[in-house]
């Protein structure tokens, strides 16, 4: 236990001074590396509580994909500095406000998960009970597809299908007159269709007389 | 005094076991896996060599075997240079991510069963995860932020362009090689690593009524999964022929151009490390691990660790020949082919499978 104690105080620690650095940071892709830090250890902390799954799909997801993309996109940006420090004072209590209201949700949730029990826990999703033979994946599995939330699950895979291709249909543009390669027309193509084999009976061509045409 | 010392031991002295069991462990894995890998390298070499009716390497040592352990006194004596424009921290922390990244997918390989000189529960591996598999895809979904950072660092066009020119093909093929994954893992019904292999004890070679063979992994029942793993596997350790990132003949060497010295061998370590675990998933997941290849009296009496080694070296001697022999690959013909084939035929094939495990009453073990 004391080791779990250990590694659950590191884990914190670095989540929480990567999310401060995170925000701190004045080098844009320094808080992209920073974020990814503390995705990184939040995904520890998920191991911890047991949830290995979570853990694996938080880094998978999180930090394979969704932070590789927020590093594209911010290394292509050209941020100024200046500007973005003018703004600063300007949108200082629109951020605070939010803070606040994310801040209080948050206390309610848990305080309510605590106290009364209102929120419902999905239990076994999260970590199985020790001794029990059902691994984690398992577990989440049974939650996701063995029950009503199967529907939702399959709604929401939908939405998101939806916005892809709304996303796709937005910014595909074809150009005119730009030449394409068809895979599937090349290799159609046989000697029968590309080559053209023409008799030359012998004697029968002249060579040009250049000196008369270059004139 | 004594007492204050009791109390410690007693609370954490399982804490200190553990750790020093997985430190042993640990360095005993590293150790024979750098060593393995300082002989794939010259192995790579000499394949290539053989194909080009070269010699390959034959100076340093017996056959030129100490090559490796040449080139790498070479990259370490060298003094490393930083750009005056790096963003210096970055720079070198690119490397070491590589090469960290590339080795910690190692902790959760099993590479035989059986007891290891009465020190392990009967499992060759560090980490026993229930989720091994997700591991190494989490891990090797990460390898592609070395690529990045070091690009990026280098405060140069070159290597920036070439690092996101890899970043996104090693993305590209991460999706198909997650659904390959996926088709085994529907077959098997387990995301442990050890399973998998033991899962691929009964196969097509014995539901026709055969002792328990090669026919029996996952290659054959799974045949064009295997292919397309193996050829994303390619494009995932960016070696030829989607080796663009590096692409001597035009990019001088893609995101490493600024790198030299020590962090430039640990890009080259992490990178044929990452070739050797690659090698290695494809064994556990479809050339069946340390299992024999025909599970009758000379085969069984060879240690499954040496099975292991064979395949993992068969897999290798792929990769080499594939570089040897195959041109490389045009930008947007390999976007076309992970996009564009892999996926759609991954995709159908996880459909399939799935039908096949739920309705047809086979695989599922």
């Amino acid at each position: 236990m004391a080791l779990t104690a250990f590694f659950f105080y590191l884990f914190s620690f670095v989540t929480i001074a990567s999310g401060v650095m995170v925000i701190t940071a004045r080098n844009p892709v320094h808080a992209v590396l920073w974020l990814i830090l503390a995705f990184f250890n939040a995904a520890g902390l998920f191991v911890l509580l047991g949830a290995e799954f979570l853990a694996m799909i938080l880094v998978v997801v999180y930090v394979g994909a969704v932070a590789v993309l927020f590093l594209f996109v911010v290394m292509m940006l050209d941020v100024d500095f200046a500007e973005l420090r003018a703004g600063f004072v300007k949108n200082a209590p629109l951020g605070a406000f939010v803070g606040a209201l994310l801040l209080i949700e948050l206390v309610l949730v848990v305080g309510l998960r605590f106290a009364g029990g209102v929120v419902q826990s999905t239990g076994p999703a999260l970590a199985p009970a020790a001794g029990s033979a059902m691994t984690n994946t398992e577990a989440i599995g049974a939650v996701l597809y063995k029950s009503p939330f199967v529907f939702y699950l399959e709604l929401a895979g939908l939405i998101l299908l939806v916005a892809m291709i709304g996303a796709i249909v937005l910014t595909l543009r074809h150009k005119e007159g730009v030449k394409r390669q068809s895979i599937s027309a090349q290799n159609a193509r046989t000697p029968a269709t590309a080559i053209e084999i023409a008799k030359v009976p012998s004697g029968g061509y002249t060579i040009p007389d250049k000196t008369k045409e270059q004139v | 005094m004594m007492q204050a010392l009791a109390n410690f031991w007693t609370e954490w002295s399982s804490a200190i076991i553990w750790l020093a069991w997985a430190v042993g462990a640990s360095l005993l894995l590293l150790v024979a896996l750098l060593i393995i890998v300082a002989f794939l390298i010259l192995f790579d070499r000499k394949v290539w060599a053989a194909v080009h009716m070269r010699r390959g390497p034959n100076v340093v040592g017996p056959f030129g075997l100490l090559q490796s352990f040449a080139d790498l006194l070479k990259f370490v004596f060298k003094e490393p240079i930083i750009p005056a424009g790096a963003n210096k921290g970055v720079f070198l922390l690119a490397p070491l991510v590589t090469s960290v990244l590339a080795l910690a997918a190692w902790a959760v390989i099993p590479v035989s069963e059986g007891s290891f000189f009465g020190l392990t529960q009967g499992k060759w591996v560090i980490s026993d995860l229930n989720v091994g598999v997700l591991y190494i895809l989490a891990i090797s979904s990460l390898g592609v932020y070395g690529i990045i950072m070091g690009g990026w660092a280098s405060n140069s066009k070159y290597p920036f362009l070439s690092s996101l020119r890899s970043a996104a093909q090693m993305v590209s093929y991460e999706v198909s090689i997650g659904f390959v994954i996926v088709t085994v893992l529907l077959v098997v019904g387990s995301l442990n690593l050890t399973t998998i292999v033991n899962a691929q004890m009964t196969g097509p070679g014995t539901w026709a009524g055969l002792p328990a063979s090669a026919l029996d992994w996952h290659w054959l029942a799974l045949f064009p999964m295997f292919v397309i793993f193996f050829i994303s596997a390619l494009a995932e350790t960016n070696r030829p022929p989607f080796d663009l990132v590096e692409a001597e003949s035009e990019l001088v060497a893609g995101f490493m151009v600024e790198y030299a010295s020590t962090p430039y061998l640990l890009f080259m370590l992490g990178e044929y490390v990452a070739i050797v675990t690659m090698c290695a998933l494809t064994t556990i997941l479809f050339l069946g691990g340390w299992l024999p290849p025909l599970a009758i009296a000379p085969f069984t009496w060879v240690p499954g660790i040496v099975w292991f080694l064979l395949k993992v070296g068969f897999v290798f001697f792929m990769f080499a020949m594939v570089k040897a022999m195959v041109p490389r690959y045009r930008y947007d013909q390999l976007m076309r082919l992970g996009w564009k084939v892999f996926l759609p035929i991954s995709l159908a094939m996880v459909v399939i499978v799935a039908g096949v495990v739920q309705y047809g009453g086979l695989g599922i073990r």
